[in-house]
């Protein structure tokens, strides 16, 4: 496991994220170094333990369902990069 | 100078009506304009819009508006630029959020403006809270007030620089795993992350959901005594919030610690550890010691493996959340002939190196067949790490440890070694794994150059009151936190 190497290529495209060539390259690299790192988890025994997720566990958290004041339309919007009509404008999805 | 006030003695100042919010106001944006060109704490304030909100602090004075009940009434208080502010930039320093515009008031933004805080200015941070340096920032680096040629640590570094160098009264960061201690640490002022769950997240930009907490930069205990007890609370916006009551955190300042235990875990007090931190440290364990505290040894043996599993669980959580920045709905967009190529064109453009790298990371680690190897190892692990401390304060009140190995590191000098950065959180990753508070607390200096080195107290969930008496305790016997950096930067 110490010379695991990351997809960069294929993870990026997994993540939505574009990487010049330099990038990728960096990224196996230093991903490489971090990957030899945290393999030392695999010195545990963990065998039993329960996983955490959350540190306070609060589960089936509620609230009334009551309607109450929400962001205005024009506020939600405010902040897109391309809108019209009250909508947020893509580019063509279906054919 | 009202600048260099703390809150409690500001307060005490307007409520005398000698000074007005108006003049503490000005005396801050003062200082800004003086020494902000070269600490650049600040990536942007709204000067009208702090003193429009000092003006209604004024004729709320004039009513007798601080005795009642508004313990912040003229305050200033900067925010990190993580937590939305109704009307003002929120970027996370980072590119990708383009002109974003908050259109709501974060819960603890609701919380200080109904105590009468003044809140103001955008501080800098590392992009999306990672980072150890405040390096990682779209708008440019932060420098240390004590000297500028070194980091402010991170990732609130801009929130630590602008208390250190007296450009507001208080500040609000956030911590996923130190970024309000380790910078408070580097830059000498007090850095509370509280536990997770006491103070709500509505309105904080998410980085770990299961690790990120708000917190507070001030220039003593007390003070962030006040600002706790403003900030926290249940809240129905966040369903992680706790509904757990709010003491009045400054009536637990009484002086006394007399019999209180204080934990000192042996595996903290090993490599890397510069001499100089550890002998500052030493003096401030034996100062507890002669305050009537019992110092009693402890381990907590997973320690070495806190860091690895923080890099797994942080990076897989952020490389969720940091997939709603994808240019549809806010933000920059970089336009692609179809949505995918939107997305990633827009990332690609908009994220730092250091985000890219975490959100890559983090897909890694969740993607198919590796996930059992990784991110539920790491969890598994988290759980034996919060054992650990669980098993410890059943016989401690608190744990004392540095807050850093080392004082602040030259800008630049670990920048293209992600893992050694990663690694100058060692003595601070852990609290944020178990979810517990923590503390720091400036403790001594180093000889040449002077530099600030902090003390970090940790307590159980929800122990902030004991974090706060002790840390009050030790800061009336000692003068650390008095000092101030030099007054013109180079």
């Amino acid at each position: 496991m110490a010379s695991a190497e990351i997809d960069v290529k294929y993870v990026a495209h997994l993540a939505r994220l574009a990487l010049t060539p330099d990038e990728e390259k960096k990224l196996t690299s230093q991903l490489g170094d971090i990957l030899g790192y945290i393999v030392k988890l695999k010195e545990l025994e963990v065998a039993g333990v329960e996983p955490t997720a959350h540190a306070v566990p609060m589960v089936n958290v509620t609230r009334p369902d009551e309607i109450r004041p929400s962001l205005p339309h024009d506020e939600a919007l405010r902040n897109a990069p391309a809108r019209a009509n009250g909508l947020f404008i893509v580019p063509k999805i279906v054919e | 100078m009202l600048n260099q006030l703390t809150i409690s003695e500001l307060t005490a100042e307007l409520a005398t009506r000698k000074v007005s919010a108006r003049e503490a106001v000005q005396s801050c944006l003062d200082q800004i304009a003086r020494v902000d060109g070269k600490i650049h704490a600040f990536i942007s304030h709204d000067d009208a819009d702090a003193l429009a909100q000092a003006e209604a602090a004024d004729k709320l004075l004039a009513q007798g508006g601080a005795n009642a009940g508004l313990p912040l009434l003229g305050v200033p208080v900067a925010i990190k630029d993580v937590i939305a502010v109704k009307n003002q930039p929120l970027n996370c320093g980072s590119k990708i959020l383009g002109r974003f515009v908050s259109p709501y008031d974060a819960t603890v933004i609701e919380k200080l403006r109904a105590a009468g805080a003044i809140v103001f200015g955008r501080l800098n941070m590392d992009e999306f809270a990672m980072g150890s340096s405040t390096e990682n920032s779209a708008f440019g680096v932060t420098h240390n007030p004590w000297d500028p040629t070194r980091i402010p640590g991170g990732s609130s570094g801009g929130s630590a620089a602008a208390v250190a160098a007296d450009e507001t009264i208080a500040a609000l960061g956030s911590d996923t795993g130190g970024s309000i201690r380790q910078p408070a640490a580097l830059c000498g002022c007090v850095g509370l992350k509280p536990t997770y769950g006491r103070v709500s997240r509505y309105g904080l930009v998410a980085f770990a959901s299961s690790l990120d907490q708000i917190g507070t930069f001030t220039k003593n205990i007390r003070d962030a005594a006040t600002m706790l007890s403003v900030i926290s609370g249940p809240d129905a916006r966040d369903s992680t919030s706790v509904p757990q009551p709010v003491p009045d955190y400054t009536a637990t300042l009484t002086g006394d610690i007399k019999g209180l235990k204080l934990g000192l875990p042996r595996e903290y007090m090993v490599g890397g550890l510069d001499a100089e931190v550890k002998a500052a440290v030493d003096a401030a364990v034996k100062q507890f010691e002669k305050l009537g505290a019992e110092i009693v040894e402890i381990s907590l043996p997973h320690t070495d493996y806190a860091v690895a599993t923080y890099y797994i669980i942080a990076t897989a959580e952020a490389s969720a959340n940091l997939a709603r920045f994808d240019g549809i709905r806010y933000g920059a967009r970089v336009d692609g002939n179809d949505p995918i190529e939107l997305y990633s064109k827009t990332r690609g453009a908009g994220f730092g190196a250091e985000v890219k790298r975490r959100i890559i990371l983090g897909t890694y680690v969740l993607s198919s067949g590796y996930y059992d190897a990784y991110y539920l190892r790491a969890q598994k692990v988290r759980t034996l790490i919060r054992q650990d401390f669980l098993k410890a304060f059943e016989n401690v009140d608190a744990i004392v440890t540095p807050t850093s190995p080392t004082a602040a590191f030259k800008i630049g000098e670990k920048a293209d070694d992600p893992l050694q950065m990663y690694l100058s959180d060692i003595f601070t990753i852990s609290c944020n794994l178990a979810g517990i508070c923590g503390v720091s607390l400036p403790c001594g200096f180093t000889q040449s150059p002077k530099l600030p080195i902090g003390l970090q107290l940790l307590g159980k969930p929800f122990g902030e009151e004991i974090l706060l008496r002790l840390g009050h305790a030790y800061e009336q016997s000692t003068p650390w936190h008095r000092e101030k950096p030099p007054p013109d930067p180079r």
